[in-house]
Order: structure tokens, then C-alpha cells, then sequence
């Protein structure tokens, strides 16, 4: 399935203005990017970056309330906005503050998972395609990480956000989070990652007794996936050449064992027994199929953008301009219905073609909204609860 | 951060109840009164204790029992504090004790402020601090170390036995180390993840809720990172009120000495003096001068002439090995007569840069040999200098050249490589020891060029003294190929250009410490 085929960025001059006008959510951005005042300053000193028409670049973009960030946004109608840290002092301010002082303070903790990143191992599409197919590799990356960031790391507010085009954002915006070091995200990242190495790596998932837990809740998730994905979606085990690279990670030459069972789903059967014959046979762990299974299904994150506390990140609601998609918020609780292609884009928001049906931004302005709140909710019941404390003295 | 402020009790004597454990996290600055003499003592110990740390630590797995023994005894030695049983007192059993406590608490002061000045001499104090923490907390017995994590205030919770048999198995699978009895048997202490992010980043831990439960004996690891996290900042600090201390003129040259300092024999007392000759000079930068003054020594011929760092840094180094204020003017004079400088502008101004590198001039201060952490830290060459280190400041492919030119085998460029990668610039020059004296093990840890000059001739010359020789009148150097000392005509402008040179060069004379 190829992604739409009649936008083209031609149309942003024109749509952009009219998006920046009714339906980008200013009221609830700038309610979440406050964080509740608690901190003065904070939305001030938050840096924006924009890119504009013909790829014009511009950094340190700061405001000092909504308004200001309305009227600036409808002004240039940026192709595409990011958001980066909050730092000491206004960002549109910093050539003005003595060298060394103006620094990055605070950021949510940010994940980006790119199919790209997952090409050795889905035959589908390749590079900037996706499809419904290999969309499930979304599904499995959101799953895993956000478990792992609420009952591992105890994170509360998790925004996940469709990119626009191949991937998707975790903004976890929780005030410990936003405090994190950079060694502390590079931290989370590293303990999220399990597939390593690149071009020349054949084997990426090595697993060795003990098998930690957070390894074993990983591949409770991919193993609900993983027939349907890898076996019949990917068909991994179908042609020769595929069947060699699942091959390729496993110890010993099966590959002709494997060959002489046709039907690809009982090849993996086979594949499972022969390794447990060997595991018969030694004293050390085989953890081939885990091996296999992770290799071919578990999230793939880019490190660098979590570690930096300066980081830009594509805002929520900001437009592809590539595809014209724009970014919004993920229903976990329907996250097994979310289709990439039912996204609105820049035009069918506005009912511009006629063979699709206008698109609605509000159900997700609507789950923006909720996150939000639930993020209010939740200060004012810290905030009670410290007060409580304070009285009991 | 957990760790909480020291509880102020009504003890009658607040510095016993500061030294009350042999470990400390020197959260406080020292308070009392010392003696500029301590001062220095103290501080110089320290510093030796931590190269004998940073040098163990390349050579030794850093918990080998090897490595253990060995750190214990220069502890020992130093008279540092180290593993001692707990006493149930306030007042320390041994009197000495807590004169070992305080010295380690104030020597840790000292050379913070040596040390906190440059990105590179932080990271040097605080990877040894590191180093040297981690190996005495490691000794302590395990009621000690309960002792230190109770003073020190660690409101890290133990977890119930009930949710330890609730989490048994996921606290058994988190370390290879445990088993149902060993994760029974110690204790689990919650610790917010952010503190202990070495372990969460390897997978080392069980991970719940944003909280690492870290085993008894992996409670080091968070330790030592708060205590990275806080002398970190401390540094910093220091380093901003570092103006107020150097304008004491008392402190001010200890604290500059320290920081550059070489800990050990400093050459600036020639036992050789008058044993070198000059026609010696030569076949000796083969086989017995350290990479740096070879190169030196090198350029020098070749282009006769060297600019100002190089002729301090050689000529130093010259004076360390024996050579005698005469000799050296011959030498210098010798060699740059025959490039572009006549006899009358030597005379007017090198010479009397050679005269001050021995004191007869200027401050009259006898200029010591540079030692190799000096050659390392300070004075990087620019474009036309041959001083330096070769480890630390050449390109590793010119390096790499250089060593093959002088025939050393490629195993052991390798080897030489893999320590200049890793930073070990001093143990690269000790395996160029080896190497080149086809020796296992160079018996001595290379901190200075003259060390290593001292201990190539003492293996060379099966540890005789080296052959006194008369100062000899001067003779036509058969290398060099010159009969004469004549120098080619000057043109016009070159004369115009060497005063200004001189001039320069004596300028910075008066910037040399």
C-alpha cells in the first residue's frame, strides 16, 4: 500500500495557514508545555525551532505566553516545528547571555523509533515505506517500551505520538523525567536495548544466563506477535534467502533440515526442536529462538535522541511535510486498530479531495486533551499530598 | 540525593566523631590550624599515593588480590588510613589512627585545590579518588561498611522479607552472581534509579518502578557514584574561589608545584656531574634518551636550532644528566653557530638563557629537569616545536613512523599504541623502555626523562658509574661532519630578524615559573 499519492508539499503555503488558524490545539499545548506554572519561566524559556519555506532553518524560537505563540506560528507557518529543552534563560535571548551561562535545564525523556532502523529484517518495504505489514513492528516497539517505562521506571505521563511518516515518539513527561541527566537517559536507553550492532553485525541479540526480567517481559509481548508477524506477515521462513538469514543465527548448519520441511510455519517448528535436541545435549543455555524472535521484532531506539538534554524533537500536531500527515497522539487503549494510512493529513482535514472522506482532527485533540488533564490531575494530588504532609507537623 | 547531612550530636569532641570511620566521603572542609610544613607533607604524600593508584590501576585488574596487596602497602607505608576493625568507642583505640584519619582528610583538601584548575587535572583526581575509595570501602569488613552507609546517612530502605519472597525470582534472574539462598541471606536496599544508573544501564539489577534494588554487595557502585557526582562539583566550586587562595604568596608556588609536580627524585641535584662527555652525546639519545629527548636532540642537529620550549625542555634535561654549565655552552653554541646564528649573537643571547637554566642569572633560580607529567600537561607544541611528548602530542601515524624508524618491532608498536590510545603516555615511553633495552619488565615506574636516563645506564652499564671524563677542549663533532665552527654568511635581513627572535625568546623567560 503506498502512502498518499496526491499530496504534495506544494500545498502547505496554501494549507498551512488555514491549520495554524482552526485546528492546531494552542490552548491545550500551551497548557501541557506549562507543566501548571509550577516552575516560573518554564514555558518562556522553552526553545522552538522552525522550519520554513524553501528549508530555512530557525532555532531558539521562545514566547512569553499563548498568545505569543499563536500569533508567532500564524505569522511564519512553519513546514514543520520542533520542540527542544527549556533552558536558563529565553532562548530568543541567548546571544544576549554571557558565554557558558545559558544552558539546557530540563527536557521530557524522548524515545523515536524509525522503521528504517528495522530494514534487515522486514521484506515488505525498505527505507521510508511502510505497510500494514510491518506496521506491527510499531505495535510490538510501543507495547514493550511503555510497559518497561511505567512498571520498570515507575513513569506516569507517556505521550506517544505518531511521527508522520515512519515511526513514532514517546514524550514521557512525568517532572522526574524532565529532571533526568543525560547520563541517566542514556542510562534508560541503554537498558532498553537489546538489538545491537550494524551493517556488519549478523547476530544483533546475544542472551546469556541469567535471563533478566525485564528480557523475559520483553518476549512475553513479542511472542504474542511473532507467528503472525514474522511467520505469516514476513514469511520469514518461505524463500531460501530469507530462510538463511534466520539460519545465519543459529549455531550450527540446519539449513538443509529446514529445507526439506515445506510448510514455512512447521519449518520454525522444526527449527525450535532441533535447538532444544542441542540444548538436550550441553550444559550451556541455548537462547536461539528468543534470539531469532528478538532480533526480528524487538524496538530498535535511536540512543542519541533520548541521551541529549537539547535534543529537538518533532512537536505533537506539527505536519510531515513529506507526506502531509500530521503527528497525533496514540490510542494505546485501541492501539491494535491504529492504522498510519487513517491518519488525517493536511488536506483531508479539510475535506480537500473527493474520494476520501473528510478527517477529523478532534478525537485526537480529544486524547491530547486527556493526557493533559490527567497530568493536572495528577500535580494537584502531589500538590495536596505534600501539603498534607507538611501539616502533619 | 539521599544522602543525608551529618546528625550534629553533643559529642565532646566534634573532630573524633569527624574521624570516626577510616573512610570518609569529605563532605567537610578541614577547620583547624596546620603548619605550612604539614601542609606540603601531606599534600605530597597524597600525591604519591594517588600515581601509585593510577599506575596499579593500568598495570592490575583493579580487584585482583595483586592489586589489593599492593595498594594496601603503599597505603601502609604513606601512613594513610586503611582497614581497621571498628571500634564500639567514639575515641579512636590508637592515637596514630586518627593521625592517619585527619592527614587523609586534609591531604584530600589539599590537592583538591592542586587539582581542580583544568578539565584534564579533574578527571586525573577524580578517577584516582575513585579508584582509591573504591579499594578501601571493598577492604572494609562488611559491619564496617554497614557502618560507613549508617554515618554517611543513607536513607536507602532495606526491602521487607516479605517482598523479597514476593520478588525472589525476578531478584534471583537480575545477577548472575545470586542464588535463592545469597539473595535470602543479604540485604536489598531500594535505591532510586537515578542513583544507580551503572547498574541499570548493563541490566545488572532488578529494575521496578523507578527503583534499582541493589544487593549488599553491589552497594559500592552506587556509593562511589554519589561520590563522583559530589567531588565533581566541589572541583567546580574550588576552582571559583581558587583566585582568593593563589594570592596567598605562601600557597601560591606549592599549590603551582603540586599540580605539576613530579613526585620523587626531582634531578635538580646532578650526582653526575662532569661524567658526560659531548662526543658522548649522540650514540647516548639512541640508547639511552627518552623518545622526547631524542627527538629533541634530533632536531637539533638537524635544523641547529631549536625554539624556546624545546631548548628548556632539552636543555634541562641536559643539565639532569650531568652536563656542566661550560659543557652546555659549548654544546649549544657548537650546534647553532652552525646554522643561521653567528658567534657574537650566541654569545649576547642564548648564552645567557643557558647561564639562567643553571642559575647564574636572572631570579637565580635553579631551574629543575622537567618531569613527565610538566612535559604532558603544560606547554603544547605548535607548528616548528620539537618539545613535548611524542606519546602524548604526535599523530599516532607519525608516531607510529617514528618508532619503526627506530627499529622497534611492529608487536611491540602495537602494544606501544594500544597505551597511547588509552591515554598511558608514561607507560608507552616505559614499554619503549623495555623495548628498546629487550627487557620484560623495566622495574620502575617512568614518571621523569632523566629516571629514564639514570636506569638505561644503569642497565647498560651493569649499574657502574658512569666513566668520569675531563672536560675535553672543544672538538670538530665527527657527526655533525664540520671541521669548523664557522657560520655560513648572514644576509641582511636574517640579522635584522634573529635580535627580534632573541628578544622574543627572553621575554618569555620572565613567564617561566
Amino acid at each position: 500500500m503506498a502512502p498518499v499519492a496526491e499530496y504534495e508539499a506544494a500545498c502547505l503555503p496554501e494549507l498551512l495557514p488555514l491549520y495554524y488558524r482552526r485546528l492546531f490545539p494552542f490552548s491545550q499545548y500551551h497548557r501541557w508545555l506549562s507543566y501548571g506554572g509550577v516552575t516560573k519561566n518554564y514555558f518562556q524559556n522553552r526553545e522552538f525551532s522552525f522550519t520554513l519555506k524553501d528549508d530555512i532553518y530557525v532555532r531558539y524560537q521562545s514566547f512569553s505566553n499563548q498568545n505569543e505563540l499563536e500569533k508567532e506560528i500564524q505569522k511564519m507557518n512553519p513546514y514543520k516545528i520542533d520542540i527542544g529543552a527549556v533552558y536558563s534563560h529565553r532562548p530568543n535571548q541567548h546571544n544576549t547571555v554571557k558565554s557558558g551561562t545559558f544552558q539546557a535545564l530540563e527536557k521530557e525523556l524522548v524515545f523515536d523509533i524509525d522503521m528504517t532502523d528495522y530494514d534487515d529484517v522486514r521484506r515488505c518495504c525498505s527505507s521510508a515505506d511502510i505497510c500494514t505489514k510491518c506496521w506491527i513492528l510499531m505495535t510490538i516497539a510501543i507495547r514493550i517500551i511503555d510497559r518497561a517505562l511505567r512498571e520498570d521506571f515507575g513513569f506516569r505521563h507517556l505521550l506517544w505520538v505518531y511521527s508522520g511518516r515512519r515511526g513514532v515518539h514517546c514524550w514521557v513527561c512525568d517532572e522526574a523525567a524532565r529532571k533526568l541527566s543525560v547520563a541517566a537517559r542514556s542510562a534508560v536507553a541503554e537498558y532498553l536495548t537489546l538489538v545491537k550492532g550494524g551493517e556488519e553485525t549478523v547476530k544483533k541479540v546475544q542472551l546469556s544466563d541469567p535471563v533478566h526480567p525485564f528480557i523475559k517481559e520483553s518476549l512475553a509481548v513479542v511472542r504474542r506477535y511473532f507467528t503472525d508477524y514474522a511467520l505469516v506477515g514476513q514469511d520469514i521462513m518461505g524463500s531460501k534467502e530469507s530462510m538463511d538469514k534466520v539460519v545465519a543465527l543459529v549455531p550450527d548448519d540446519i539449513l538443509a533440515a529446514l529445507q526439506a520441511e515445506k510448510n514455512p510455519t512447521k519449518r520454525w517448528e522444526k527449527l525450535k526442536v532441533i535447538v532444544q535436541q542441542k540444548q538436550a545435549s550441553s550444559k550451556k543455555s541455548y537462547y536461539t529462538e528468543e534470539e531469532i524472535m528478538l532480533q526480528y521484532c524487538y524496538p530498535r531506539l535511536d540512543v542519541n535522541v533520548s541521551k541529549g538534554v537539547n535534543h529537538l524533537l518533532k512537536s505533537p500536531f506539527s505536519v510531515h511535510p513529506k507526506t502531509g500527515r500530521i503527528s497525533v497522539p496514540i490510542d494505546l487503549r485501541e492501539l491494535g486498530q491504529f492504522n498510519p494510512f487513517d491518519v488525517p493529513t493536511i488536506r483531508s482535514v479539510f475535506g480537500i479531495f473527493s474520494d476520501y472522506k473528510r478527517t477529523s482532527l478532534a478525537k485526537y485533540v480529544k486524547l491530547f486533551d486527556q493526557f493533559v488533564e490527567e497530568m493536572e490531575r495528577s500535580r494537584k494530588g502531589e500538590l495536596l499530598r505534600r501539603t498534607d504532609l507538611q501539616k502533619d507537623f | 540525593m539521599l544522602f543525608g547531612g551529618r546528625k550534629k550530636k553533643g559529642v565532646e569532641n566534634p573532630q573524633t566523631e569527624l574521624y570516626g570511620h577510616c573512610l570518609q566521603l569529605y563532605t567537610q572542609p578541614p577547620l583547624e590550624n596546620i603548619s605550612l610544613v604539614e601542609f606540603e607533607q601531606f599534600a605530597v604524600d597524597r600525591m604519591k599515593l594517588l600515581k601509585t593508584v593510577e599506575n596499579l590501576g593500568v598495570t592490575h585488574i583493579k580487584t585482583s588480590e595483586d592489586y589489593s596487596k599492593k595498594l594496601h602497602a603503599e597505603i601502609s607505608s604513606l601512613n594513610f588510613p586503611h582497614r581497621t576493625e571498628v571500634s564500639t568507642f567514639i575515641v579512636p583505640a590508637v592515637a596514630s589512627e586518627y593521625e592517619k584519619r585527619r592527614k587523609d582528610h586534609i591531604s584530600h583538601f589539599i590537592l583538591r585545590l592542586a587539582y581542580c584548575q583544568t578539565e584534564d587535572l579533574r578527571r586525573w583526581f577524580i578517577q584516582q579518588e575513585m579508584d582509591l575509595f573504591r579499594h578501601r570501602f571493598n577492604d572494609l569488613s562488611p559491619k564496617s561498611k554497614s557502618d560507613f552507609l549508617h554515618r554517611n546517612s543513607l536513607q536507602y530502605e532495606t526491602i521487607s522479607v516479605e517482598e523479597k519472597k514476593s520478588l525472589m525470582e525476578k531478584l534471583i534472574n537480575s545477577s548472575y552472581a545470586f542464588s535463592g539462598c545469597t539473595v535470602e541471606e543479604q540485604d536489598f536496599y531500594k535505591v532510586p534509579f537515578q542513583d544507580a544508573l551503572d547498574l541499570v544501564r548493563m541490566r545488572k539489577v532488578f529494575v521496578k518502578d523507578g527503583f534499582a534494588y541493589v544487593p549488599h554487595q553491589d552497594i559500592v557502585t552506587i556509593v562511589l557514584n554519589d561520590y563522583r557526582t559530589r567531588l565533581s562539583k566541589a572541583l567546580a566550586l574550588t576552582a571559583r574561589s581558587l583566585p582568593v587562595v593563589q594570592s596567598d604568596e605562601r600557597l601560591q608556588p606549592l599549590l603551582s608545584h603540586l599540580s605539576h609536580a613530579y613526585v620523587g627524585q626531582d634531578y635538580s641535584i646532578q650526582k653526575n656531574i662532569g661524567k658526560i662527555s659531548l662526543e658522548q652525546i649522540d650514540s647516548l639519545s639512541t640508547k639511552s634518551f627518552p623518545p622526547c629527548m631524542r627527538q629533541l636532540h634530533k632536531a637539533l642537529r638537524d635544523s641547529h636550532h631549536l625554539r624556546h620550549g624545546g631548548r628548556m625542555q632539552y636543555g634541562l634535561f641536559l643539565k639532569g644528566i650531568g652536563l656542566t654549565l661550560d659543557q652546555a655552552l659549548q654544546f649549544w653554541r657548537a650546534e647553532f653557530l652552525r646554522g643561521k646564528v653567528d658567534a657574537d649573537k650566541f654569545d649576547k643571547a642564548y648564552a645567557y638563557s643557558i647561564r639562567h637554566m643553571f642559575g647564574k642569572e636572572g631570579k637565580r633560580t635553579d631551574y629543575t629537569p622537567y618531569s613527565c607529567m610538566k612535559v604532558i600537561l603544560s606547554n603544547p607544541p605548535s607548528q616548528g616545536d620539537h618539545h613535548g611528548c611524542p606519546f602524548r602530542h604526535s599523530d599516532p601515524e607519525l608516531l607510529k613512523q617514528k618508532l619503526q624508524s627506530y627499529k622497534i618491532s611492529s608487536g611491540g608498536i602495537n602494544q606501544i599504541l594500544e597505551l597511547v590510545k588509552g591515554m598511558h603516555y608514561q607507560l608507552a615511553c616505559q614499554k619503549y623502555f623495555e623495548l628498546t633495552h629487550s627487557i620484560d619488565d623495566a622495574g620502575f615506574s617512568l614518571n621523569h626523562p632523566n629516571q629514564y636516563f639514570s636506569e638505561s645506564q644503569k642497565l647498560l652499564t651493569g649499574g657502574k658509574e658512569v666513566k668520569r671524563e675531563l672536560d675535553s677542549p672543544r672538538r670538530p663533532h665527527a657527526a655533525a661532519g664540520s671541521e669548523n665552527s664557522k657560520a655560513p654568511p648572514e644576509t641582511p635581513s636574517s640579522s635584522n630578524r634573529v635580535p627580534q627572535e632573541v628578544m622574543d625568546d627572553l621575554d618569555s623567560f620572565f613567564q617561566e615559573e
